[in-house]
Order: C-alpha cells, then structure tokens, then sequence
C-alpha cells in the first residue's frame, strides 16, 4: 500500500508572500490530492465600504491589493456610474484616456512582477531580478503620473483626480521605448530556452473544457483557449477607440500561461502609446458629480489577473448599503484543484503560482461553531445570509 | 601533533573552510552583480556562521542522537578529504596507495549525513528532501565513477592521488585530450550536483519544500551543515582540479584554475532554472553516462 503524506504549502511558506494553505497529499513526489485553504486575512473591506461615503471608497478599494490598486476603484467608479447612466456618457474623453492609460501601466507592472516571481519560482533567480530591475521604470512612471509608486489614488466617481502633464508624456513614451527591449529579452529568454521549456511545458494543464467548468478568468483562461477579455467585451475607458488584439494560447499549460502575460505586455504598451497620441488637450478631467441617486449598478474591468467585478447598491445617501466585491483570484485560484492534482511537488508549486494568486483579494470569511469545533459556511448557508440580507434592506428601504 | 595541524589546521578544517566561506561569498557577490544588485560584504558567510552559533538548537521529538551527530559526520568526512587532498599537492608521495578510492567514497558522506539526518528528523518536507537527495546521489555517482575510471586509465592505472599528480607533471594535465575532456565535462556537471547548486538545487528547493533536508536544522548543527557545504565548495573543485588540471599545482595557478571552476558554476547556476528529480535522473544517465564511457573507451585506445 502507498503511504500518503502531507506537504503543506503555507500558511507561511517562501513560495507565495501571503498567508494560505495548500494541503498537498502527496505520494513519493506525485500529488494526488489538494485542499486549498484560505481566509487567513480576511478584512472585512466590504462592510467598511458600506460605512464611508462614495468618495471615500476609491482609497479603500484600492487598498484591496497593492498589484491591481488600479483595477478595484477603476470597477468601483464604473460601478457608481452605472447608477448615474454610463461612463461614457458621464466622464469627459481626457479623462478616458488618462484612466486607460493607468489601467494599463499597472498591467505592465503586474505582468513584469508575476514573471519575475515565476522565475524565482523555477529556481532562476536572475529572471526575477531582471524583472523586477526593468519593472522599476514602471514605477517610477507612475511616482511621477500619480505621486504613488502603488495605491495612486488616481480614480474618482466621474473623472480622475490627476491630469497627466504635456512635459511628462515624453518621459512616459520614452520608458514604453525602453520597455520593449526587455520584453524582447524576456521572450527570447523564457520562449526560447530549453531547460525552461522543460520545466513548464505540458505542467499544469488546464484544458478549455476545464477552464470554463471551474470559471477561470483573465490571463489563466486565455492561456487555456478561452476567449474571454472584458476590455473587448465590455469596452471602458477608452479602450474601444484603440488598435489591439487579444492573446490567445490553447495549450493550457504553465508554459502558455507565460506566453500569454508576455505578449500582453507588447499589446499594453501599444495601448498606452496610442492613448497617449490621441489625448485630447486641454479638456477636463473630471464632470463634478453631486448626488448618487437609489439604484444597483455594475462595474466590470479586465484586472491583471482577470476580471474584476464591483457591484454597488445605493439608496440615494451618500453611502451605499451593499459593495460586493469579486475578484480574479478567487476564481482563479480553485482552478489549481485539476491542474495541480497528477504532478509532482515541483510542478505543483509552480503550479500554484501560475495562476498569478493574489490572496489579498481572495480572502472570505470562516464562520467558526464554537460546539462542533469549526465550521466554514458552504455555499447554500452563503446564499441563505444574502438573502436574508435583502428581505433586511427591502424593509428598512420600505420604511424610509 | 603533526598530524592534528594537518587535520585541524593547515590544509585541514580551518584552511578549507576559511577558502570555502570566501568562495561562498564569491559566488554570491558575483550572483548578485549579474542581477544587477550590490551582493553582501566579503564577511557576510563568517558572519552568518557566527550568528548561527549564537542561536538555540530546536531538536525534534524523537531520534535525537542521530540528528544531532549526523552534521558531525558530514564535517569530518569533508574535513578528512580537504585534508588529504592538501597534503597530496603539497608532498605527492606521501600518502598510501589506492587512496583515490578512500576519498571518492568520503566525498559522498556529506551526502549521506545530511540524508540520515533530515529523515530522522521525520518532517515531510525533509522526507522529500531526503528521497530527492538520494536519487540526486544515484544519479551523479556513476558518471563520476566513469569519469575518474577514464584518468585512472589515462595515469596508467595510478589508484594515488600522489601518483595522478606526478603522471601529469610529466605528461601534461589530463584535460588537454580527447577522453581527459569529455570525461572534464561530466566531472563539472557531477561538481554541481554534488554541491547542490544550480540547475540541481534541488534536495534543498527553497521555493518547493522550503529547504527540504535542512528544515528541522537550527543553530549549531546547521552552522555545522554550512561548515560542511563550505569545506565541500572548497574541496570538490579541488579533486577535480588534481584530476583534470594536475600540471601546474603552485599557488597561482591553483587559484587561477580555482577561480575559474567557480566563474562556470557560478555562470551555469545562474543562467538555468532549477531541474525536476526526474529530469536529472534522466539527464544524468544519458548524456553523462554514456559521454563517460565514450571516454573510458577512448582512454583505453589512448586518445
């Protein structure tokens, strides 16, 4: 009989910087099963939001996490301005821009950072410091654009809050122009190299099939065949004027997922470019936004890692009563349950951190029964607290 | 008291394990300036061997014994080959004869030590350290045995370190031939693996099993486990340098080859990602291996 044993990836483990756990029941070196445990550092962001006013929340969302701290107030504007109409009709065309602009300058430094931590990863070391060395003009970029390195409080509801100056545009172009030979460095040294090959080819699969069962999104499905990016699908911003492509992989494996995320960044770069051509001049960056009317509204943004979903209910105060979040990780990080399980150890870590997991976001609340010891509510309880939630809204909504 | 100089002394436990903490800090710094960053000050090894020494030693329930004597083993025996190995540059003759075989089967004691020690630690990570270090040693074993098997032809059958020595001093180091090469070029990939670096870091894989055999360690023993990888950075080169490029044994020249086995090690490691367990295995007994017997084969035509 084979003897199985427990790895135990986390809760504090060099492998991944936040606290989870990965349970891999290991036989030899193969794994045959995981449990994917997490809600270490659960915030609460939600009820906070619901405790400040709508011009508070952009500072809290983006909180969120430190990587897409453009993408969570970004969802969270477009949101509040889906109660108000659209955002197109809403925010002046500067403002677009400067908003894509910045939704794409984070997703070159989430696609630079997520590639430097794959190579630290595989035990390449150098690929990590070279990422993160060329990932540093990112930054500095936006010091200048937004007084921030991360958290750039750059969003409000109805426009952004900094306008790009005209003598930084050269400083930006010239950092893009600097950044493609490093992505060609990249792809020679990652697409091309044997012994990477080896590591990451045909590791991890997640086929098509699988990609939409367990609901993976952004980068993690694209790599998987499936088609899905919601800057095309539900354009924002200014997204829709520009010329660019959507990356597609079909494979599945670590090595596409890789492919993916570097590609991306020569299409972000475009992205940015032409932004930066077509900004309009000398136009307002922002439309003075007084009162939020009652109503729901949705906000959608294609996140570094995926798509990002806000869903704000307001009741006509300056506060919302619900702010539900949904971030890309939490569906992405499930997916590891097939691509992980039939591995051995070392693909399976790798494995875990392909899908770029970001546990920050990701965190839900465990409710604990203190008399059968613990208890993590399933989905049916979930369910049952939501709508109880509603029949409390509706009645203290039908009172005022 | 001679004897207890050699072995404490010069060319014992302090010489080699000063070269080696130094070549350590060698390979970090120029680690470090190839990803672009500053790399530590030339005392950070000793430093952190002085630290360690401050610390408490956490033991695991259970076999105590072996877990604390096992790093011992592994110092003495890298400690005992360092030692030999100096005292065959400096007088060749001096040693016993088949002393070759004494010290091929010494350096894999370290190997060994650490295996007994982190499986009587009873983690599960040390476990799949363990088992990855043994199949780590399976692996690399046999192209070294090749590899040595082709010098020992080329020296005419010389089973003396001493003798190797004089062999070459006459006939030239045994790297400048057909056979003397190839089996050079497994020896460095052996070098690597045997020093767990690189492409075969992989019994310790930081980002995998959180440094696998080394996990329970602390304090003390794993001071002892650096001294040990320590005094092995100094001394497997070495062999490999008496082996390959036994001609000119003087003080600069041996550091000039020294430095240069260190510059491809450092090179290699840092421009390869980690291996799996079963692509080394791979690796190892099929380019390797059979470029070891291409050299055997050539080496007994004379080539």
């Amino acid at each position: 009989m084979s003897h199985k044993i427990i790895v135990p990836i986390g809760p504090y483990h060099p492998l991944q910087e936040e606290p989870e756990y990965f349970q891999l029941y290991v036989d030899g070196e193969k794994v045959v099963d995981l449990d994917i445990i997490i809600g270490y550092n659960h915030r609460g962001i939600e009820k906070l939001s619901e405790s400040k006013h709508f011009d508070q929340i952009p500072y809290l969302v983006e909180r969120i996490c430190g990587i897409c701290s453009s993408s969570h107030p970004y969802a969270y504007c477009l949101a509040v301005e889906n109660i108000l109409g659209t955002e197109a009709m809403l925010v002046p065309e500067r403002a677009l821009y400067i908003r894509t602009i910045i939704d794409e300058l984070q997703r070159i430094h989430s696609h630079l950072l997520w590639l430097g931590l794959a190579g630290h990863f595989i035990g390449y070391n150098t690929v990590w410091m070279w990422a993160w060395k060329y990932r540093e003009p990112v930054l500095d970029c936006f010091e200048m654009v937004t007084g921030n390195r991360n958290n750039y409080a750059m969003f409000k509801v109805g426009g952004v809050r900094r306008d790009i100056k005209d003598e930084d545009i050269p400083i930006l172009k010239k950092m893009l122009d600097d950044l493609i030979p490093a992505a060609d460095l990249f792809r020679g040294a990652i697409m091309d190299d044997p012994v990477i090959k080896s590591r990451l080819k045909d590791v991890g699969l997640l086929t098509r099939q699988q990609a939409i069962d367990w609901c993976v999104v952004g980068p993690t499905a694209r790599a998987s065949g499936v088609n899905i990016d919601i800057r095309r699908d539900e354009p924002y911003g200014a997204i829709d004027r520009l010329d660019w492509k959507v990356i597609l992989e079909k494979e599945g494996d670590i090595f596409c997922k890789t492919v993916v995320r570097i590609l991306e960044l020569y299409e972000s770069i475009s992205i940015i470019r032409q932004s930066l051509d077509k900004l309009p001049k000398n136009a307002p960056i922002d439309a003075e936004v007084k009162d939020i009317p009652g109503g729901e509204g949705i906000g959608r943004v294609e996140a570094p890692r995926g798509e990002c979903f806000h869903y704000i209910k307001s009741d006509g105060t300056n506060r919302p009563i619900r702010h539900k979040i949904r971030s890309p990780s939490f569906m992405n990080v499930a997916s590891d349950k097939v691509s992980a399980v039939g591995g051995t150890i070392s693909d399976a870590t790798l494995t875990l951190a392909a899908v770029d997991p970001c546990y920050c976001c990701t965190e839900r609340v465990a409710v604990i029964n203190k008399v059968d010891n613990r208890k993590v509510m399933n989905g049916w309880d979930l369910i049952k607290l939501c709508q109880e939630k509603t029949l409390k809204l509706k009645a203290t909504l039908s009172e005022s | 008291m001679k004897s207890i100089f050699y072995y404490l002394i010069f060319p014992g436990f302090i010489f080699s394990a000063t070269i080696g903490l130094l070549a350590g800090w060698f390979d970090r710094k120029l680690t470090a300036r190839l990803q672009w960053r500053m790399g530590p000050p030339w005392h950070q090894n000793f430093t952190d061997i002085l630290k360690l020494l401050g610390k408490e030693v956490i033991v695991p329930q259970g076999t105590k014994l072996t877990f604390l004597l096992s790093p011992y083993l592994g110092l003495i025996a890298a400690v005992l080959v360092s030692t030999s190995l100096g005292r065959s540059i400096i007088s060749p003759l001096e040693s016993f004869g088949g002393d070759l075989i004494v010290i091929f089967y010494l350096l894999a004691i370290p190997a060994v030590a650490l295996i007994i020690g982190a499986s009587s630690s009873r983690n599960p990570l040390a476990s799949v350290g363990v088992s990855r270090e043994i199949k780590l040693l399976l692996a690399y074993e046999l192209p070294l045995i090749l590899s040595i098997i082709t010098i020992v032809i080329k020296c005419k059958g010389a089973l003396q370190i001493g003798q190797i020595i004089q062999q070459q001093m006459i006939f030239g180091s045994n790297v400048f031939s057909f056979s003397g090469a190839l089996a050079f070029i497994v020896a460095i990939f052996c070098m690597q693996a045997k020093l767990g670096i690189g492409l075969f870091d992989i019994a310790e894989a930081d980002q995998e099993i959180m440094g696998g055999t080394l996990i329970e360690y602390s304090g003390l023993p794993l001071a002892i486990f650096k001294l040990t990888k320590a005094v092995m950075l100094y001394t497997v080169p070495l062999f490999i340098i008496i082996l390959f490029l036994g001609k000119d044994l003087g003080p600069i020249f041996l550091i000039a080859k020294y430095l240069m086995l260190l510059v491809i090690m450092t090179l290699i490691k840092n421009t390869n990602p980690r291996l799996r367990i079963d692509q080394v295995l791979r690796f190892f007994w099929r380019i390797p291996t059979i470029l070891g017997v291409i050299a055997v084969i050539l080496a007994i035509f004379g080539k």
